[in-house]
């Protein structure tokens, strides 16, 4: 039977076409034509997933693989170019089209100030950055998603340095490039595991069998694996890139730093769930790292003053609780809070950079304030994203967030506590940015306040759908607690995670302890809230913080740290290398032996003197030794 | 008459030769040296081939070995006279350059 499901390849082939386009033509295309062409191929891909997905909602519908060709094929390995179309796939492609589509044409405004080949350009890296993540989910097998992931690091230092004659801005990409580099090292160790495991890297043929392999094999996998996770979605220790990736243009936030390509980790993670389901001291690790993770950018974002640094350290801190979510199983709950962060993220991180499109790229927040009254849109979108990060009911942010958390609680009431401190800390920090941005009075120059104006409609049309759905999105996971049966996204994604569910043993909460947790945490959040904005409309910072405030503000010196114990000592291991190793050792050989050919050719130069005496005595003393040699030897 | 008496001959006939071009400056005098040299090898080609001859003459009286050797005389001494009408001409152009047959005024080979 011929259905929609056989044309998914059509989903990645579009933004490829389109990067073919801009990038090829980016000298010849005027600034309308490579935008309309850019966004235009996200929206046919969108088109496509949505037609896929409402295809793998209907009753009955099982995991559909389509091979499209061999890959490899060699010494009994074989890995097909295939896609796999299941419950999972099809939510994260609605996802990255559909955000990634308004991101798009958010863009075609946001950038119109450059020049039209670099315009070209910016478009080419997204609709590439489109494709290697479209594959990334859509991959059958960890090489195809392999190559995603590849792909969507190459694209992230591309748009990060997307301004590249700002050194600053290299060595971000540079930065970004290398810390997911040395994740993507685990996670390649953790394919080489998998295929000398179970000598496939096909997920229908490894899952079902999992349970056959050790314990320690699956821990030794799955903890290679998630260091791959810790580079791509920004965790401890590799997360220092994300917030430094802010030197790309604001929507390159938006779309890959905070809606799709941090979250590559944790597609994987709950791809390759029941591995992790039998590994519990790989899931322990998980939770800790996540909640670590949460916490500590949760603390550096109190302090920061920079507008896309607060949202940065916030989205590590929110992709912290999705791991917390993976490591305590509350799978869909990740899931979950995956798509309500795309929304609301992207329409923070869009927000933001409408604001700094009206101040004329200030970023700094004490340099604001006020606002609300000059960008009404860009004010009510953005405090529909406040409002749903930090967990208030009924905005989307409440139900993923308190999914993961009573998950977490269920596993260990002590992930719950400190989980439930994070979300104190992202309501406080949330709250005193939209307060020193939108409140207050105007702290700028005169001339900034003269031209403060609200943004096109490129750019506030996709804040209003984006601050749609950051506010409803979260109506398809209503809890048990509310409504019987109301939760739509665990129904729907309950056969990805059918495997891991049987195997974890329930941790049911009991109804009245879940709503004096929700009751508690409601409560607790609603005070910071009106803690911070009483608190910095009235009195914004505006000087350099002091005392534990600066240690916050410097990131708790974690990038000195880095310096100092990573960086430091090899470039001291690479300085003695050089003197000693290549000047002396190698070189010394190298030039050595030139050196000794052309000392030995100048004494040899002396044989030839011109006499011809000399040379008949040569032939004859060669003529003798070949004569000794043959009777004597 | 015993063949070492034939090989001591050769030995002191060559011997003088390659004194005689290692030593002398004259090109005509190294020239002839050359000529002793190769009538020495000469000479013991015939010794030899003549020693041979009898030796297989007393088996089979039939037999024509060691003829081989005496034809090859005649090569050399045909390739010596051959040998000779070049190097005479190079001599005398050599002569006719630079006025002497001193070898050492021709070192211009190096250059």
């Amino acid at each position: 039977m011929k259905s929609i499901i056989d044309l998914v390849y059509l989903v990645p082939l579009f933004p490829l076409i389109g990067f073919l386009i801009n990038g090829l033509g980016r000298k010849s295309l005027s600034k309308s034509l490579s935008g309309s062409i850019g966004s235009a191929v996200v929206l046919a891909s969108f088109i496509v997933s949505v037609l896929i997905f409402n295809e793998t909602r209907v009753e009955g519908f099982t995991t559909a693989t389509v091979n499209l060709f061999e890959f490899i094929n060699v010494a009994g390995l074989a890995i097909p170019f295939a896609f796999q179309v299941d419950q999972l796939s099809a939510l994260f492609l609605l996802i990255i089209t559909g955000v990634g589509f308004l991101i798009h044409l958010y863009s075609t405004s946001y950038m119109h100030e450059e020049e039209s080949h670099h315009f070209a350009r910016y478009f080419a890296y997204l609709n590439l950055f489109v494709f290697s993540m479209l594959l990334l989910v859509l991959g059958a097998n960890y090489l195809i998603m392999f190559i995603g992931w590849e792909g969507v690091g190459l694209c992230s230092y591309l748009l990060i340095g997307y301004w590249f004659k700002n050194t600053e801005y290299g060595n971000a990409a540079r930065k970004a490039f290398v810390m997911n580099r040395i994740g993507d090292l685990g996670f390649l160790l953790g394919l080489f595991f998998i295929i000398q495991q179970f000598g496939s890297l096909t997920y229908t043929e490894i899952f079902p069998v999992a349970q056959s392999a050790s314990t320690g094999i699956i821990t030794v996998i799955t903890l290679l694996l998630f260091v791959g996770a810790t580079g791509k979605s920004a965790q401890i220790p590799l997360y220092t890139w994300l917030p430094d990736a802010m030197a790309g243009p604001t929507p390159v936030s938006a779309l890959i730093h905070a809606a799709t390509m941090v979250t590559a980790g944790i597609y994987m993670i709950a791809r390759s769930n029941i591995l992790y389901t039998l590994a519990p001291v790989s899931q322990t690790v998980v939770a800790v790292i996540g909640l670590a993770t949460a916490i500590l950018a949760a603390t550096i974002a109190i302090k920061q003053n920079d507008i896309k640094k607060v949202l940065a350290y916030s989205t590590v801190s929110q992709l912290g609780y999705m791991f917390l979510g993976l490591g305590v199983g509350a799978y869909t709950g990740a899931v979950f809070h995956v798509m309500t962060h795309a929304f609301f993220k992207a329409l923070l991180f869009l927000g933001a950079g409408s604001v700094i499109h009206a101040m004329h790229h200030e970023q700094d927040i004490r340099k604001m304030g006020g606002l609300a009254k000059k960008l009404p849109i860009t004010h009510w979108t953005f405090l529909i994203g406040c409002i749903a990060i930090a967990g208030i009911p009924p905005f989307s942010g409440f139900f993923s967030k308190d999914e993961i958390l009573i998950g977490a609680f269920a596993h260990n009431p002590v992930y719950y506590w400190i989980g439930l401190g994070g979300a104190l800390m992202t309501a406080f920090y949330m709250f005193r940015l939209y307060a020193m941005t939108f409140r207050g009075s105007f702290r700028g120059t005169h001339e900034q306040e003269h031209h403060l104006h609200e943004s096109p409609w490129q750019m506030t049309v996709p804040l209003m759908v984006l601050a749609f759905l950051a506010a409803v999105a979260g109506f398809i996971g209503i809890p048990e607690l509310f409504a019987h049966d109301a939760h739509k996204l665990e129904h729907y994604l309950a056969p990805v995670f059918e495997a891991s569910t049987q195997r974890a043993a329930a941790h049911a909460v009991s109804h009245t302890q879940e709503y004096i947790l929700l009751g508690v945490s409601i409560s607790l959040i609603l005070i910071a809230i009106i803690y911070a904005w009483s608190r910095y409309s009235k009195k914004p910072e505006t000087g350099e913080p002091e005392g534990f405030g600066k240690t916050l503000a410097n990131k708790w010196y974690v990038d000195e740290l880095y310096e100092a114990i990573i960086s430091k000592p090899l470039n001291a291991l690479g300085a003695f290398g050089n003197k000693f190793l290549e000047k002396s050792g190698i070189d010394g050989i190298v030039n050595g032996a030139g050196k000794s050919v052309q000392w030995s050719s100048r004494q040899l130069r002396l044989l030839q003197s011109g006499q011809v005496g000399t040379y008949v005595l040569w032939m004859v003393l060669g003529i003798l030794l070949f004569f000794v040699l043959t009777i004597f030897f | 008459m015993p063949i070492n008496f034939y090989i001591y001959l050769a030995i002191a006939l060559f011997s003088i030769g390659v004194a005689g071009v290692l030593t002398r400056r004259n090109a005509i005098i190294i020239f002839m040296c050359v000529e002793l040299m190769l009538n020495a090898v000469n000479l013991l080609l015939v010794a030899f081939s003549k020693m041979h001859y009898n030796a297989m003459a007393e088996m089979n009286p039939f037999a024509s070995v060691g003829t081989d050797a005496q034809v090859f005389v005649f090569f050399i001494m045909v390739v010596a006279a051959a040998e000779v009408s070049v190097g005479l001409a190079i001599i005398v152009m050599m002569y006719r350059n630079i006025h002497s047959v001193d070898i050492n005024f021709l070192n211009r080979l190096k250059h």
